[in-house]
């Protein structure tokens, strides 16, 4: 299955998947060397169109099409809104007139991505929309359990905090479902609603004790305006009950984090930088499995054209 | 209390002549009536004068003569919830694009909320609406006043003015009363007022941030839900506090089981409350909401095929008073954005009654005269009479073409809008003649008409 765009993990079938994080080890090479540059992408241009702010995501992206040879236009929308300033249709359509072929989205709202290619010719990839998803987290961080277990089949993760927040664990409860693992949820109720198991194929805890048995602890990002809502009643109360430290994390269990972490908060400030913590492996990942989510689009796909790499 | 002729309200036409037609050869249906025969409908000075034998009719100077066969009368539809948008929001719809609407959809009168730019709360606001109308309305239209002023739920606006305007009711449609001790107010002040109050029932609190309804799918999607609780809540609390002070309500747009649950017990218990469901309620489901298409996206939500079965229900026994479309227009920049920020509404007044026909009654869901006393039975809700066949009455006829067959948008609406949730569904019957407060208010481009030589 060739894809068209990375909207949803529903674009990822196993075989895909498997394409990807394969072609992502080929291009971790390629980074080790002196010279990290492949021409693959070469005369291609990859916009990214960022809503939100977002260091690492959209610094990867644009360090991947670099490294592919493409020509990189990064823009940083300033409104938060639509209804201010230019509608995101008329900015797409001004973009697309540089005719990109790739466009990175990132967006506050839900199904961004969707709506978007009808406005463009230019291949979409979902870089966080909303609430809703984010593909590309789900493939890095595929690809980096990848490197420490052959097979996903079987592996026990539990994703915990933010659930109902979270787009990182919407995309990867059903990505990681996708190779097989078998997922928790688990958070406080205010965090993870129970309709959150069923839509998502999990399931569902809210008692943090049964973490010792899973093979991968994933943790999310605790956000400040959260308390002010009345989802927790204090960070003391979530730190006491389901903080994962060095208490909580067994020395072989593998912990990750989409990052940016909160020290203190849903880590320990120990375990971030613990030998069975992959987080900084998460990041390095997050390179190479962009430049193979472009590659997948431009080279691989449907848009093939003129010379491949 | 006397009801109101529907020549009450305001429109156009209201000091024109009453029309002078026959419908020949029409089968005539007015379920309320008893009536549901082929007859000659005569309609003199805007009157029907008779229900003669099919073809028998003589042509005569000044009357028109229409061969209708095949086409059946009904009693024209009324609507007590639609938004005209005027004043503030005229790119989206007007008083005169929004009746063509309600015309061309075979109603004979509408109700026009009052959450317009700035909103309906005067006396001057009513009385300069009603002038309006008079230039601009292409079928009768009457005005509700906002409930509290400027909408803001604190002060009460003034009822008795008000109604001495002319208002039709009061409400703050779009948003809720969120004091119960205003709410109070309201239902002790109806006692001089006389006043029906429509209520959007929403208990803002954990509606806030909600796009969709509350569910499986929300969850997934990571979007806001708005939970069917917080209809059936302020449902409650409502009917409480009108039982208290034995005053009488108007639920609108009910979209949750529990929510017609709640009114079936108030009704059995005595309680005057009169609701209402919409067309887009009673045929879609949360499942159109799968896409994040803006043009699913309205408050209440659409809910599960559960709460979907029982508003069927709701109307079949009794316990909905009526059909309502909450005609909701909105510019194509407000929908054509991310489903998180669009406006909230649809628009319904071309699509209402083929739509129910077509989905509900063809298949045998709901009977032909159920759907078609729903259609107009909201005008008693706020004091005026629901249209008659019976000779005698005021004429307030639709055309119905049960054979029409249709695309909805395919040939453009009226609406100046164009957010429909019905585009490009397949639609059978429609609207060819439209006779409102015995004038005709509406013909189909393309319905030709035999007139008498």
């Amino acid at each position: 299955m060739a894809l068209e765009h990375l909207l949803t993990v529903d674009d990822l079938d196993r075989e895909t998947i498997e394409r990807i994080v394969a072609r992502a080890g080929s291009f971790a090479e390629v980074s080790g060397r002196d010279i990290k540059k492949v021409p693959a992408l070469r005369g291609r241009t990859v916009a990214t169109l960022f809503y939100e702010n977002s260091t690492r995501t959209s610094s990867s992206f644009e360090l991947a099409a670099k490294r592919l040879s493409a020509d990189v236009i990064p823009i940083k929308a300033g409104g938060s809104s639509v209804a201010k300033g230019e509608s995101l249709e008329d900015t797409v359509r001004t973009l697309s007139a540089y005719g990109p072929e790739v466009i990175v989205l990132r967006a506050p709202w839900a199904g961004a991505g969707d709506m978007i290619t009808r406005w463009t010719d230019a291949a979409v990839v979902n870089a966080g929309d909303g609430k809703r998803e984010h593909p590309s987290q789900s493939l890095l961080d595929i690809y980096t359990l990848r490197r420490h277990f052959d097979s996903l089949e079987g592996k026990k993760i539990w994703i915990v905090g933010d659930i109902l927040h979270s787009r990182v664990a919407r995309s990867n409860a059903r990505a990681f479902r996708t190779m097989g693992a078998h997922v928790t949820l688990c958070g406080p109720p205010t965090l993870l609603p129970p309709q959150m198991g069923e839509a998502l194929g999990c399931e569902v805890t809210h008692d943090i004790t049964g973490v010792d048995d899973a093979d991968v602890i994933y943790t999310l990002r605790i956000q400040n305006e959260r308390m002010n809502e009345s989802f927790m009643p204090s960070l003391a109360e979530y730190v006491i009950g389901y903080q994962i430290n060095s208490k909580r994390l067994g020395a072989k269990q593998l912990l990750m984090h989409p990052g940016p972490v909160n020290r203190g908060v849903e880590l320990s400030a120990d375990v971030v930088g613990a030998p069975n913590s992959l987080i900084e492996q998460q990041v390095e990942s997050g390179l190479v499995v962009r430049m193979a989510i472009l590659y997948e689009l431009l080279a691989g796909g449907k848009r093939q054209m003129g010379e491949t790499a | 209390m006397t009801l109101k002729q529907v020549s009450a309200l305001d429109w156009r036409r209201q000091d024109d002549p009453g029309s002078n037609v026959v419908l020949q050869q029409v089968r005539v249906f007015d379920p309320r009536a008893g009536i549901d025969s082929n007859h000659d409908l005569v309609i003199r000075d805007g009157e029907i004068a008779e229900l003669a034998t099919p073809g028998s009719v003589a042509p005569a100077e000044g009357l028109e003569i229409i061969d209708c066969h095949g086409l059946w009368a009904l009693p024209a539809f009324f609507d007590p919830h639609v938004h005209l948008r005027t004043p503030g929001g005229e790119a989206a719809e007007d008083l005169d694009t929004g009746t063509r609407a309600a015309a061309a959809g075979g109603y004979c009168g509408v109700i026009g909320m009052a959450n317009t730019r700035p909103p309906v709360d005067t006396p001057a606001d009513i009385r300069s609406l009603r002038l309006r109308a008079r230039n601009d309305a292409q079928v009768p239209v009457g005005f509700v006043a906002c409930a509290t002023k400027g909408m803001q739920g604190e002060e009460l606006t003034d009822g008795t003015q008000l109604a001495d305007a002319g208002a039709v009711g009061i409400s703050d449609d779009g948003l809720p009363i969120r004091s119960a001790r205003i709410m109070r107010r309201l239902l002790q002040y109806q006692r001089i007022t006389g006043l029906q109050i429509a209520l959007h029932e929403e208990e803002h609190e954990l509606a806030a941030g909600g796009s969709m309804h509350e569910g499986e799918l929300s969850a997934r999607l990571g979007v806001g839900g708005i939970p069917a609780l917080s209809e059936v809540l302020m449902i409650m609390r409502d009917i409480e506090l009108a039982d208290l002070e034995d005053a009488r309500i108007h639920v609108q747009h009910l979209s949750a089981r529990q929510s017609v649950e709640v009114i079936a017990r108030a009704l059995e218990r005595g309680v005057k409350v009169t609701s209402e469901a919409t067309p887009h309620h009673l045929v879609l489901t949360n499942d159109a909401t799968a896409t994040l298409d803006a043009n699913f996206k309205m408050n209440p939500p659409l809910r599960t095929e559960d709460d979907r079965q029982a508003l069927i229900e709701g109307l079949r026994d009794g316990t909905i008073t009526c059909i309502a479309t909450d005609h909701a227009p909105h510019p194509v920049e407000r929908k054509d954005v991310p489903f998180e920020e669009a406006a909230m509404g649809v628009t319904g007044l071309e699509t209402a009654f083929p739509v129910i026909y077509t989905e509900l009654v063809k298949p045998g869901v709901l009977d032909l005269g159920l759907v078609v006393d729903k259609m107009s039975s909201g005008a008693a809700a706020f004091d005026f009479e629901p249209p008659s066949l019976q000779v005698g009455s005021e004429a307030n006829v639709t055309l119905f073409d049960p054979e029409a067959d249709w695309i909805a948008g395919a040939d453009g609406w009226e609406s100046r809008s164009h957010n429909s949730c019905f585009t490009g569904r397949r639609m059978q019957g429609k609207t060819r003649m439209t006779i409102a407060a015995g004038r005709i208010a509406y013909r189909q481009r393309e319905f030709v008409m035999g007139v008498a030589r």
